[in-house]
């Protein structure tokens, strides 16, 4: 069978992303969730076939590597938006009021946790904490830290990412 | 105890030039200081280039944490000879008129310097582990050598056995950091007791709870004094290999620590034969991906060698067969922070701070309804009151203090009355905490006690691995009687079983995630009994948190007139004037509660 190219029902994955990521790993030991880690990053996601290939080159069953990646709520099975938001609801978040922030996310973008936006722009999820509590409440989109922010805030900051685009 | 001022921030010896310093944690960068740097650059880069404006060579520096994020960004300005100053809430407009009168003037801002309570803030603490945080530069290993970094370690390669670094740090009393307190001296004896071929010292970085920041402040600010820590416990057991288990929701930290790990083996302190000593140590970086559970040891030992992070039963324990089934030792980042102070000042020295029981410091991440949230360190038994008040400022918008929640999903909350309570391992246990990691947030008389024990449940239910059933349908269970109980539908026989159930779960779950679940739904039902009982009989949630209970009611005797909720609310449902009591019109209200939340004086129910 051909590796580089693999076809699923809809849609056909280049696979020359993952055998890089593999090429780097494959003296490491237990590489398996740096691998994972590495390959989302190049997909945005881990597509079936994907995942289908790095168990055929690491001699694992895709349950196995299935079963490593619903274990952590880092790996996600589905495509996502351009922009992730992440509601942090640590402690000192939710003491002052992460909720708000929350609804703000749904009223406005009108997805609920987990989903995606129709034009694939935002990505809503909540998460337990990003470690700034310091300055709660926080949301984080993408690896940028909004500290201290109201809902109105927020509906700014969103705004500001909505007029950037893709 | 009295809290001594040991922490004048000192400039570096020799020093010549004067120095600017950004705070660069994740708060500063949060609040803007990437650009706060940038611009100091630019501007000084521009003045120094025009000769007439003056010769004074300036230099830039980028820090870690300072502790106190909710004032970021924080910038010190050090004029060699003269004391450091510190501004508070510094903004990209701010920096031209810092550098032109104070850079070149020699007149400080007065307007813009940290005000009393920044000083009172840091003063009020023992920052020993936090000693270089937020003064040195972390991705300058020069900076770090310059205030006494990796003496511990040559001091160690050639003067000490192995034997001699446990003895010393069974000596000096350390106690592991990460939750348990178990005593890392005799740890490390029992991890050199058994010999392999391969042998591994394990740093567990993956601080997971929520309202919990140590670590990461630690690792962003300092991060050669956690690797200096941790090469000499791998010289004391005798391990082949390292590595730091790492969240990935920390990026700053990994990207600043692997920085280190190269810096380090650059200078001879990591790598092949370290400092002539025949003894080598590799440190390799394991990014988590996101599950709580793998801060428990056999877990976090699973997930490294890729595999799904479920704790196991013990024994074999993980000093006989952890990592890939060989002998591993597994400390947290603050507990090998501690190692090179113990080493360079002797266990004796060390072992004055504290307790009885628990010797040294303390990091705390102070957060929540307090004033000066922040990282701290103070000494083992401090009390509460000394951490919420004198540093921490108090409680905000005139507000009273309820609660401190400490040691986060496993730990407990302590009201009002323990406020003059000690600090340390034994304390907190017999009161119903736990010093868990060290997160310490502070609750208002805003706050729910019953929302807040179903928040941390909700937490443990959905990080439950599964792998044992007391805990994976036990903190459901209990899941579902709190929240019933914050919907009005509770009933006066869950208290009963809530209890029961915390007991079992307690004693029959296989790891502590499991073992600690109960610890919040515990002390609030032993703390705060009357709440649960409010909405239970009452169908009242005293707080209005507990939106299903929501009455929107204004009591007379405590409105202001302030009109502060007429004007904040969004479908005008609330009528008053400065002459008149505020009234909640129930038809028009829509329950958004914002009317409470702005309401200073708790008049609205």
């Amino acid at each position: 069978m051909k590796m580089s190219e693999q076809s699923t029902n809809k849609e056909t994955v280049d696979l020359s992303k993952v055998e890089k990521v593999l090429e780097k790993y494959k003296d490491v030991r237990g590489a398996v969730i740096p691998i994972l880690q590495k390959t989302q990053a190049e997909y945005g996601f881990l597509p079936e076939p994907v995942i289908d290939y790095i168990a055929q080159s690491l001699n694992m069953s895709a349950e196995e590597i299935i079963g490593v990646t619903s274990f952590y709520a880092q790996f996600h099975l589905k495509p996502r938006g351009h922009h992730i938001i992440k509601v942090c609801c640590g402690t000192a978040c939710h003491v002052k009021n992460a909720k708000a922030l929350s609804s703000k996310v749904r009223e406005k973008l009108k997805i609920n946790i987990n989903e995606t936006t129709e034009d694939k722009l935002f990505t809503f999820e909540e998460v337990s904490c990003v470690g700034a509590c310091g300055i709660a409440p926080v949301v984080m989109i993408d690896e940028d830290v909004h500290g201290e922010i109201s809902p109105d805030k927020l509906n700014d900051v969103l705004d500001d990412y909505k007029k950037l685009g893709v | 105890m009295p809290l001594e001022n040991k922490n004048k921030i000192k400039q570096p010896e020799n020093e010549t030039q004067p120095v600017v310093a950004v705070c660069l944690g994740t708060g500063g960068i949060a609040a803007g200081g990437d650009k706060v740097f940038k611009k100091f650059e630019d501007e000084i880069k521009k003045l120094t280039l025009d000769a007439s404006v003056g010769k004074r060579v300036c230099r830039t520096a980028k820090t870690g944490c300072r502790g106190l994020c909710a004032r970021d960004v924080l910038v010190d300005v050090t004029i060699p000879g003269l004391e450091t100053l510190t501004y508070e809430r510094v903004t990209v407009d701010m920096v031209p008129q810092i550098i032109e009168e104070h850079l070149i003037k020699n007149t400080p801002v007065n307007k813009w310097l940290a005000k009393e309570d920044y000083h009172k803030f840091h003063d009020s603490q023992q920052r020993l582990v936090l000693a270089n945080c937020g003064i040195i530069d972390p991705e300058n290993i020069d900076e770090y050598i310059v205030r006494g970094g990796y003496t511990a370690l040559k001091k160690v390669l050639e003067t000490m056995t192995q034997r001699d670094v446990i003895e010393e740090i069974k000596k000096s009393g350390l106690r592991g950091r990460g939750g348990g307190g178990f005593p890392t001296g005799e740890k490390w004896a029992s991890g050199a007791k058994y010999s392999a071929d391969e042998k591994f010292i394990l740093c567990n970085a993956d601080e997971g709870d929520p309202g919990a920041f140590m670590d990461r402040s630690l690792m962003e600010g300092d991060p050669h004094a956690v690797l200096e820590g941790m090469i000499i416990g791998g010289y004391a057991i005798d391990a082949t290999s390292g590595y730091v288990y790492i969240r990935a929701e920390y990026p700053l930290a990994v990207k600043r620590l692997r920085y280190a790990i190269q810096q380090a083996k650059e200078r001879g302190f990591l790598g092949k034969n370290i400092l002539q000593s025949n003894y080598s140590l590799d440190i390799f970086i394991k990014e988590g991906a996101g599950a709580f559970v793998c801060g428990e040891s056999t877990a976090l030992q699973y997930s490294i060698e890729g595999k799904r992070g479920m704790p196991r039963t013990r024994p074999p324990q993980s000093v006989e067969a952890g990592l890939w089934d060989k002998p591993t030792v597994l400390n947290n980042v603050e507990t090998f922070g501690n190692v090179p102070i113990i080493i360079n000042r002797g266990a004796d020295w060390y072992s004055k701070i504290g307790t009885e029981k628990s010797k040294g410091t303390k990091i705390f991440s102070l957060t929540g309804k307090v004033k000066n949230p922040g990282l701290i360190e103070v000494p083992m038994g401090a009390t509460i009151r000394q951490i919420v008040f004198d540093i921490g400022g108090g409680i905000p918008k005139k507000k009273k203090f309820k609660a401190v929640q400490i040691g986060g999903p496993s730990g407990g909350c302590l009201p009002e009355s323990l406020l003059d309570s000690p600090v340390d391992f034994e304390s907190l246990l017999s009161l119903g905490a736990m010093m868990g990691s060290g997160s310490f947030v502070v609750v208002d008389e805003s706050t729910c006690m019953v929302d807040l024990a179903r928040f941390f449940m909700n937490f443990c239910a959905s990080e439950s691995c599964g792998k044992c059933p007391p805990c994976r349908i036990g903190t459901t269970l209990m899941l579902d009687i709190l929240i019933r109980i914050t919907q009005g539908q509770g009933e006066e026989s869950d208290l009963e079983i809530l209890e029961q159930m915390s007991d079992e779960i307690k004693t029959m779950s296989l790891c502590g995630l499991g073992q600690s679940a109960p610890n919040p739904v515990k002390s609030t039902l032993r703390y705060f009994k009357d709440e649960y009982i409010a909405h239970i009989r009452d169908k009242t949630c005293p707080t209005a948190t507990c939106a299903a209970l929501h009455r929107y009611e204004v009591t007379s005797e405590k409105c202001t007139k302030c009109m502060a909720c007429v004007r904040k609310c969004p479908v005008k449902a609330i009528s008053g004037s400065t002459k008149e009591v505020a009234f909640i019109d129930k038809e028009k209200c829509i329950k958004c509660n914002l009317c409470y939340e702005k309401c200073n004086f708790m008049a609205i129910k």
